[in-house]
């Protein structure tokens, strides 16, 4: 499975859902399906972006929180998991690209490649909807379903270690920043 | 016992001021924070509960400092007030966030950090950080306050909450033995 095929597959559904991605290959992935006002790209501090999907969650719970993470940044923070179990805001839905490895920085694998199992450390932790997924179709199914569930849904898409060309975007940090504050207060 | 009487925390013996806590406490209610997100330490006992308590405002039991700083930056884009209760050696794990997404981000935080360590301290393994608490807010340029005076307490809450907010930056309040411990 290809980060990019999920990332245009789900993004006719998240038009109007608050999105929050990791740096790196998620991020430009993203933003090359097409930048939107309601996406925040996180550009450093990995592992925070679940913290922030849960910030955001608990804040405006009217809103759909969609949070794009990735191994190696969710590993830097695995207790989100147990807080984000705790607090389980049900309209959160935590996606995790696995490609078992710190593609950005050179490649090298992560813990995902040897034992590690990012969606049983969420069930474990005390998610209740989690999911492992590998092909395009057992991804799709997992994410209706966590649409559909209005919980807390944890879902890892083990995706092949391919990124896009270039990391770069024509989109500074502080833009980002406001624009998406603004469209969160509605008046974007 | 219940659940609630189960998570309630008290800690016999051990004088931390119920008085003070309450004055914190009610600034940070009239600053209209809405979210907290702590980690327990014995002086932010008080605190912690009075928050946990507080049918207006959600208290986060975090796992490690650095996830306050994302929480709280998200709340603030989200629109909403939050504060992040914290030992000393709790704002020291979270510098990284704080520079990387605090600073970088332009996202006001109003840090309550208890500055364990310093005068008066007994506990050999606080000393260290409370040594290094006050250089390392210089080193960052974080614009901090001590608070000691329980009269004062109210107005500098709220003043550090007004300039984290037109600064856009990370401001710190050090809760000050003097103000938290009765011994």
């Amino acid at each position: 499975m290809q980060r990019i095929d999920v990332l245009r597959a789900i993004c006719p559904d998240i038009q109007e859902d608050a999105v929050i991605t990791i740096m790196g290959a998620v991020a430009a992935e993203l933003y090359s399906c097409g930048h939107q006002k309601n996406f925040f790209y996180l550009q450093h501090a990995m592992g925070l972006a679940s913290s922030m999907g849960l910030g955001v969650a608990l804040a405006r719970p009217d809103k759909r929180v969609v949070v794009l993470d990735g191994d190696g940044s969710l590993l830097m923070n695995l207790g989100t998991l147990s807080t984000l179990a705790w607090y389980a805001p049900s309209n959160m839905i935590h996606i995790v690209f696995d490609n078992q490895s710190l593609l950005s920085v050179g490649g090298f694998p992560t813990a995902t490649s040897a034992k590690s199992d990012l969606s049983g450390i969420a069930e474990k932790s005390g998610i209740r909807h989690t999911a492992t997924t590998r092909t395009i179709e057992e991804f799709l199914t997992a994410w209706r379903e966590a649409r559909a569930s209005k919980e807390l849904s944890f879902i890892v898409a083990k995706v092949d270690a391919v990124g896009p060309k270039t990391f770069l975007m024509d989109l500074p940090l502080l833009e980002n920043r406001f624009q998406f504050q603004r469209w969160l207060k509605g008046a974007e | 016992m219940s659940i609630i009487a189960l998570r309630r925390c008290t800690i016999p013996r051990m004088p931390v001021s119920i008085q003070n806590s309450r004055i914190i406490f009610d600034a940070l209610k009239r600053s209209e924070i809405k979210i907290v997100s702590a980690l327990p330490e014995t002086w932010l006992v008080h605190l912690i509960n009075m928050a946990d308590e507080d049918p207006d405002m959600k208290l986060v039991r975090i796992t490690r400092e650095e996830e306050a700083i994302g929480i709280s930056a998200g709340a603030h884009l989200a629109g909403v007030r939050s504060a992040l209760l914290m030992q000393n050696h709790g704002f020291l794990a979270a510098i990284n966030p704080i520079v990387s997404l605090a600073f970088l981000y332009k996202i006001p935080l109003l840090m309550l950090i208890s500055y364990r360590g310093h005068m008066g301290e007994r506990d050999p393994w606080q000393t260290q950080g409370g040594r290094l608490t006050e250089p390392v807010l210089k080193a960052l340029d974080i614009p901090y306050d001590h608070l000691t005076n329980p009269a004062d307490v109210g107005r500098q809450v709220m003043e550090a909450q007004t300039l984290a907010e037109s600064a856009l930056t990370p401001v710190a309040l050090l809760l000050s033995r003097q103000l938290m411990w009765e011994a």
